[in-house]
């Protein structure tokens, strides 16, 4: 069938973007940089692990690409361990089963190092057994639910206490208009419904009443959005100001804002607040009725430090597309493969044990300022920013918290795991230790 | 004269302010230059109320976002082509470095309370109305003394009614206090008229108050529940519009289907295809009309209908002359086949224009909505069930009146009959499957106005489109509106009590326990040739 035909080819392909890409960058680069010696030996591999077809390759094709660009980057830096970064690229077709085959593929077959992957988290859940099995490394990018910690897991996105909390906050804080009544709008999956679960606990925590907050769930690919805005148009006539928690995923946002801005909703009545709209779900909306609406997020495009201005220069003149957008999962990414980077280097091999064990203490720059460390839970420490929409299709940050939050593995909302830490140093060695009983639920690394 | 008496009593209201004419102060505007919202906040009221006509100006243009800040709190106002000190209303040469002053919700909120305002004293009725709508929406208290002088100046009914639903708002929005009692019921009496969403926000929180007065409670918890019962009856109507806009939707997408599955008994997969296409050919008129003729773009939309039906209807020609013809009769090969090509043609678009939505614009006469009673009906909406209905009359119009119509029923119900009695049978299927796929590209018109355009756009609505032709009846066009519209209530119906999820699960259960029961649909074809 035509379908496999380009999966088939698609690792030479990647190969060959490569070194297309890598030969071009070393070239435009060439002049300024004074070359380092050429990488020699066998190559690292490093696996890319992101659907570039399907439905999710509307998000993940760009971290695809952010990855060749920083690999290219090092290579012409002079590699790791002076040999040169091979990319392996999979195309898991955002099947979540597919997603453990590549993953054993690029484990067993390839000998990746490092593998950079994953959106959704039902395709880490599926990968998870794999890397464990295989003592493998994956860096997922992407902001989550939490409630997990996984030796062979970097988490460089947010959890639910480095986004959903500190937005909430926002909303209830005088600046964010005082709301007092909540409605929770999500996608039924995973993600929403363990972030919901954790924000109910926490706005109860705050006082929130249970009749003033409602929580519905709608199918993926939502796209008739009708009556449940109509239901939350009601829902903000109880006299209380109202406030929308949407964890609605993908493509479901764009009918969903459409609908929202036709029955005459705007952000100065109702706010959205979303985590999962970023720069590269905006790119596909008129964002002119969207003009306030809320998003909360670790990086925005459109904060200025040199180092976010140089990192967007070298996006745009990689993708030669001068107007394409950056966003938090890229910068995950960023600062991922950069800390993977030193933890090579400190360790001086890529053996997994070795540097899964060096990674925990790294230090690495934000893109948007503060410095980002890998936590004992494999989580990072993060400054979170709330964004209004603007019309030109950016965000503009209206508030951050004062201070960098360290992330939390196990959420102190949820009865079950709020005495649960993760500490991958020795002498605890564990992803779910309770701090009561001081014992580990699972088995401990030796 | 009402210019003059509202800009004495705006002065009036900003405390501690000069009294009379007081023209701007280079402090009223320096909060919009500085990064603080909370001084921006301040430095609005303060313009608002006694800004003059330079302040006026500054307010507007922030609105329009052209007001930009510079070096050490200059302000000014570059609307593209002049520039001029926001302050003094002289024209400046601006420096290159402006950056443009930031909003925030709140900002927005206190910016449309002064535009609300500084429009309560237009000379046209029609914009005071819209201001006093507008304060209405905000009852803000620091409103109150420009209403009551709006209220004593205004002649026009419709605008003091207005008005008057505004100043009760606002009295009801403060906190009770002494002696007030009388006008607070007085308010609540009158709000309980007015009815709808933003009265039954005021009138509940006044019933839910612990220090009011426990006569105005009362009177607010009748009137609360007055209203609730009036939305009852409407929302009712309101969910049956909803059902009729999600059937038209499902019957765009279903007509295409009708015609090459239905008539011609080909399972195309690639149907969901013909649509995205339709969609990406709106996006491109519109880019083109945007390139090559600015004025015709709010009805680009209206040039890409026929431009969809022709490019998508060659498109499908060309498949059933290339792969569909050489398939007749072998389901299971057509329909990998079709599945196949579908594939193909999201790949393609996706390796064409890129695997991101693509923003189609709705134009501003498809935006917004249409208050009927208490219905809300949205433009765009409507404009798809009236497009929906257009679409099947010109198609029954199609099978029923022309030749070609003739022809394609001639043939789907004894092609070798057809054959001898001269009808030219592979033209008549080029070009029926041309006409389904036509109709696709007509639905992705439609669908490019409220869903997210895409490649993955036709998979969202192949499994619908199946759905509605199999149960409204194979080869049965009213048997596909019944079936339609029967899905598109039912969800509507079903989604508000037992929320999407379940909603959907059950239309499928029952769905399909319909099927079991009549395997041929709702509205079965009969007749010999059917059997074979």
């Amino acid at each position: 069938m035509p379908v496999t035909m380009p999966n088939l080819s698609r690792r030479n392909f990647g190969r060959l973007a490569l070194a297309s890409s890598a030969a071009a960058l070393s070239g435009a680069l060439g002049a300024g940089y004074a070359r380092a010696a050429t990488p020699k030996g066998e190559p690292i591999k490093v696996g890319i692990l992101h659907s570039l077809s399907g439905t999710m390759a509307i998000s993940e094709t760009t971290l695809k690409d952010v990855m060749l660009m920083l690999i290219a980057e090092q290579n012409s830096k002079g590699g790791l361990l002076g040999r040169p970064l091979e990319a392996v690229v999979v195309d898991p077709a955002s099947n979540w089963p597919l997603f453990a085959e590549k993953a054993r593929q690029l484990l067993s077959v390839d000998k990746a190092s490092a593998v950079f992957g994953c959106w959704t988290s039902v395709s880490r859940k599926s990968v998870l057994p794999v890397f464990e099995e295989l003592n493998g490394i994956l860096f997922y990018p992407v902001q989550y639910e939490g409630q997990e910690c996984s030796r062979n897991i970097f988490y460089t996105g947010a959890a639910p206490n480095q986004q959903a909390i500190p937005a909430v906050d926002y909303l209830l804080s005088e600046a964010g208009g005082g709301a007092k009544r909540f409605a929770l709008v999500g996608t039924d999956y995973i993600y929403p419904r363990t972030t919901n679960q954790i924000l109910v606990n926490y706005l109860k925590s705050k006082g929130i009443a249970d009749e003033d907050i409602m929580v519905n769930y709608t199918p993926f690919g939502q796209s008739d959005w009708q009556t449940i805005v109509s239901q939350l148009k009601a829902f903000g006539s109880g006299g209380k100001k109202t406030a929308v928690v949407s964890t609605i995923n993908g493509d479901a946002n764009v009918p969903f804002y459409k609908e929202l801005g036709n029955q005459g909703i705007s952000a100065t009545d109702i706010p959205v607040m979303a985590f999962s709209v970023g720069e590269e779900e905006l790119a596909g909306m008129d964002t002119k009725p969207l003009v306030g609406q809320l998003a909360a997020w670790n990086y925005f495009e459109s904060i200025e430090t040199p180092a976010n201005t140089a990192f967007i220069k070298e996006w745009h003149a990689y993708t030669k597309q001068p107007k394409r957008t950056t966003n938090d999962p890229m910068e995950a990414h960023y600062i991922g493969f950069n800390m993977w980077v030193q933890a090579v280097t400190k360790a001086g091999t890529t053996d997994h044990d070795k540097v899964i064990d060096a990674m925990i203490g790294i230090r690495q720059p934000n893109l948007t300022g503060g410095i980002a460390e890998m936590l004992p839970d494999h989580h990072l420490t993060k400054p979170v920013f709330i964004g209004e929409i603007q019309d030109d299709g950016q965000f503009s940050v209206v508030w951050k918290t004062p201070a960098l939050v360290p992330g939390q593995a196990w959420s102190p909302w949820v009865a079950q795991t709020k005495d649960l830490i993760g500490d991958w140093r020795k002498p605890i060695a564990c992803g779910n230790y309770n701090t009561v009983t001081k014992t580990c639920l699972s088995r401990k690394h030796a | 004269m009402r210019k003059l008496g509202l800009a004495c009593l705006l002065a009036a209201l900003c405390l501690g302010g000069g009294l009379g004419e007081a023209s701007a102060q280079a402090d009223d505007f320096s909060g919009l230059a500085g990064p603080q919202f909370e001084e921006m906040s301040a430095s609005i009221t303060a313009l608002a109320a006694h800004g003059g006509p330079q302040g006026d100006a500054a307010l507007q243009a922030l609105e329009d976002r052209h007001l930009f800040s510079g070096a050490d709190g200059a302000l000014f106002i570059h609307d593209g082509a002049v520039c001029q000190n926001a302050r003094t209303g002289e024209a400046a040469s601006c420096p290159e470095d402006l950056k443009p002053v930031r909003l925030n919700n709140r900002i927005r909120t206190v910016l449309a309370g002064a535009h609300a305002l500084r429009e309560l004293s237009s000379a046209e009725p029609d914009v005071r109305l819209k201001a006093a709508q507008a304060l209405y929406a905000r009852h803000d208290m620091t409103m109150l003394p420009a209403l009551e002088q709006a209220m004593s100046t205004e002649k026009v009914p419709r605008v003091h009614e207005k008005l008057m639903q505004a100043h009760a708002a606002t009295v009801l929005a403060q906190a009770p206090a002494e002696g007030t009692q009388a006008t607070r019921l007085k308010a609540v009496g009158y709000l309980a008229e007015v009815g709808g969403l933003e009265a039954r926000g005021l009138l509940a929180n006044v019933a839910a108050s612990a220090v009011e007065a426990p006569e105005v409670r009362h009177a607010a918890q009748r009137a609360v529940s007055r209203i609730d019962w009036h939305l009852r009856v409407w929302s009712v109507l309101q969910n049956a519009f909803y059902g009729l806009s999600y059937g038209s939707v499902l019957l765009l997408a279903a007509t295409g289907l009708a015609i090459t599955f239905g008539v011609m008994g080909v399972i195309n997969m690639a149907h969901g295809e013909m649509m995205m296409i339709g969609a990406y050919v709106t996006w491109l008129v519109q880019q083109g009309i945007r390139m090559t003729v600015p004025a015709l773009e709010p009805i680009a939309i209206l040039i890409a209908i026929p431009v969809a039906f022709v490019v998508c209807g060659g498109i499908g020609v060309v498949i059933e002359r290339s792969l569909i013809r050489f398939l007749y009769g072998r389901p299971l090969e057509t329909l990998l086949a079709t599945w196949g090509l579908s594939l193909v043609l999201q790949q393609v678009i996706r390796s064409v224009f890129g695997p991101t939505n693509i923003a189609v614009q709705t134009p501003a006469w498809l935006s917004g909505s249409l208050m009927v009673g208490g219905l809300d009906i949205t433009l765009n909406r409507l404009a798809i069930l009236v497009f929906a209905g257009l679409v099947l009359a010109g198609l029954m119009f199609v099978l029923r009146r022309t030749t070609l119509g003739l022809q394609m029923r001639a043939v789907t119900q004894n092609r070798r009959m057809a054959a001898l009695m001269g009808i030219r049978t592979p033209k008549v299927d080029a070009l029926a499957f041309g006409l389904g796929a036509g109709l696709a590209g007509l639905a992705g018109v439609a669908v490019s106005q409220i869903d997210n355009v895409s490649p993955n756009l036709g998979q969202s609505y192949i499994i619908d489109s199946f759905m509605v032709v199999v149960f409204g009846g194979v080869g049965n066009l009213w048997g596909t509106l019944a079936a339609a519209m029967a899905l598109g209530m039912g969800g509507k119906v079903l989604e508000p009590t037992i929320g999407a999820v379940s909603a959907k699960i059950a239309i499928l259960v029952l769905v399909i326990v319909y099927i079991q029961r009549h395997p041929r649909g709702m509205f079965p074809v009969r007749g010999r040739g059917i059997e074979s």
